[in-house]
């Protein structure tokens, strides 16, 4: 608890590779929470002790794959209602679990836990320089109220330049009521 | 009254907007004035909703002939499910029967398998699942778990001594019209589909709608919230049935409810921290009941009381039925912790099944063990 700043926890977690679960690194982290405006994403800090795996080879893989469609990607429902990700869908999957990370991070309080749900939709994006751009409409459920917010992301991503998420915003419950 | 189905976000952004046929001409004039351009991406959105209706009322799956060629493996519908039960029943009838306790909203009926041995009125255990409509891998646990009954009651010693003693009562779908819901319109679907006068939201959490602490901190006023409590205390017909049945049976030692998910054993109170006078021994036996759950797929459970795991939570049914005196009241988690949260895979449907029977044998033994 620090006066007139917020709170802050300091954090010890094992970060595990989820496709390859004997792939453990150790992380510390500080995380502070920003006390009055809660439009502040929490400050973190953190340290990686060690090294995380490569992943040039899948990287590039999905890449090319991406690059050299004729036209471009779209999809629905990933998961489906049974949870089924077709295999192809499975890097589209893992990106946007990446990139509503940074959604989650800056809209998150004390009082909240988001999950990513479903990605209701994505679209590709064509673009002239080297990134790839996806259009993701996502639900994130949020534990504490139960709720499900429809929240819309553009992603960006290359294998040297990482993620960027360059847009978001949350978008109405529609009439699916 | 226009409905927008993609919100304006910036410049250069596509809107996408549904506009009722009054609204047309209108909107159309004050676009064309204003130099936006505009397409039309679906002419008429009714025909396409009706279009879709008819598309899953033909390609609606064969029934299942018998419980031994039931897939297990897969989520069902709620006809299907329905009519597992009836097959269940004719393949067993000196052990198992169908109990209709209500009728949901809609005007479903909420049915209840009684597994019983024989006496009368004996001590019981009651196992509730999909209470939450969108926790699919609980429904589909429930049917397993039926089957399960039936395949073990008489090899199984646990199992079998249970049955001598006490009944079991088990309701598969306790909101049907939330589940037939998730499978025709939203699949995050959580609550009933009530209407109360004074909202255009729909429906009322049913785990925030029983009598404890009713509309207390941890539960909300407001209808369109997913943990609305609703009006008052078992507005609800799938939550009044329960309390109805509960209350003229008089001999329910054991009372279960399964959620999705987050992989946790709870017990009372939610709607309060003061512990329950049984917290020592709830403690010991959720404890066990982790334990032998874990040992089969090394699968990983927090357990506690429900306001210190997972958040305080007013109305709650197993608050209630412990404040009723049935001692041994329990809510689960199941899978996962998130990674596909709601949407399990079905492959995932039978280890969860089977590790969680081997936790709900614990409490069950238990309560066998400690009548009162």
């Amino acid at each position: 608890d620090i006066d007139d700043v917020g709170h802050k926890y300091h954090l010890e977690l094992v970060l595990e590779d989820i496709l390859d679960k004997d792939s453990t690194v150790n992380c510390t982290a500080e995380v502070l929470y920003h006390l009055g405006n809660k439009n502040i994403a929490p400050d973190v800090q953190f340290t990686i002790e060690g090294e995380l795996k490569n992943t040039d080879e899948a990287d590039n893989t999905f890449y090319n794959r991406i690059k050299s469609l004729e036209k471009e990607l779209v999809a629905e429902n990933i998961p489906d209602s049974h949870g089924n990700v077709s295999p192809e869908m499975e890097p589209i999957r893992l990106l946007a679990w990446v990139a509503s990370g940074y959604v989650i991070w800056q809209n998150s309080t004390e009082n909240t836990k988001f999950q990513l749900a479903q990605i209701k939709h994505v679209k590709q994006v064509k673009r002239s320089d080297e990134y790839l751009e996806f259009d993701y409409m996502i639900l994130l459920h949020e534990m504490v109220s139960q709720e499900i917010f429809p929240w819309q992301m553009t992603v960006l991503w290359h294998p040297q330049h990482g993620v960027q998420v360059t847009q978001d915003s949350r978008q109405p419950k529609h009439a699916l009521e | 009254q226009l409905d927008f189905w993609l919100a304006p976000r910036s410049l250069g952004y596509p809107v996408d907007v549904r506009v009722p046929f009054p609204s047309l001409q209108p909107l159309k004039a004050h676009l064309e004035a204003n130099g936006i351009s505009y397409s039309i991406m679906i002419e008429d959105v009714q025909a396409l909703v009706d279009h879709e209706q008819t598309e899953m009322l033909r390609s609606h799956r064969r029934l299942p002939l018998s419980t031994n060629t039931f897939d297990y493996a897969t989520y069902h519908s709620l006809d299907e499910i329905y009519t597992f039960m009836d097959l269940l029943v004719a393949e067993n009838p000196n052990l198992v029967s169908k109990l209709e306790i209500g009728r949901s909203t809609e005007n479903r009926p909420l049915y209840v398998l009684k597994f019983s041995k024989g006496g009368t009125n004996r001590p019981a255990v009651w196992i509730d699942t999909g209470i939450h409509s969108r926790e699919w891998v609980t429904q589909a646990s429930g049917v397993w778990f039926a089957k399960k009954i039936i395949l073990d009651h008489e090899n199984d010693k646990g199992l079998a001594s249970i049955l001598d003693k006490m009944d079991i009562f088990l309701e598969i779908v306790t909101n049907p019209d939330g589940f037939v819901f998730t499978q025709t319109q939203n699949r995050m679907w959580r609550k009933t589909r009530s209407r109360h006068s004074g909202s255009a939201c729909i429906g009322v959490d049913p785990n925030r709608n029983w009598d404890a602490n009713f509309g207390g901190p941890g539960a909300s006023r407001n209808p369109c919230s997913e943990t609305y409590h609703g009006p008052y205390a078992n507005s609800e017909p799938e939550v009044k049935a329960i309390v109805d049945f509960v209350k003229n049976h008089g001999n329910i030692k054991a009372f279960v409810s399964i959620h999705s998910y987050s992989q946790l054993l709870l017990y009372p109170y939610g709607y309060t921290s003061t512990p329950v006078p049984d917290q020592k021994e709830l403690h010991q036996i959720s404890k066990k009941a982790v334990a032998a759950l874990s040992s089969l797929y090394g699968t990983n459970y927090k357990y506690g009381s429900i306001i210190t795991t997972i958040y305080q939570a007013s109305g709650g049914t197993i608050d209630w039925t412990y404040n009723q005196g049935i001692k041994y009241s329990f809510t689960f988690e199941l899978r996962d912790t998130g990674r596909y949260g709601f949407l399990l895979p079905a492959k995932q449907i039978i280890p969860t099944a089977q590790e969680t029977w081997l936790a709900l044998k614990v409490i069950m033994l238990h309560a066998r063990d400690h009548l009162y």
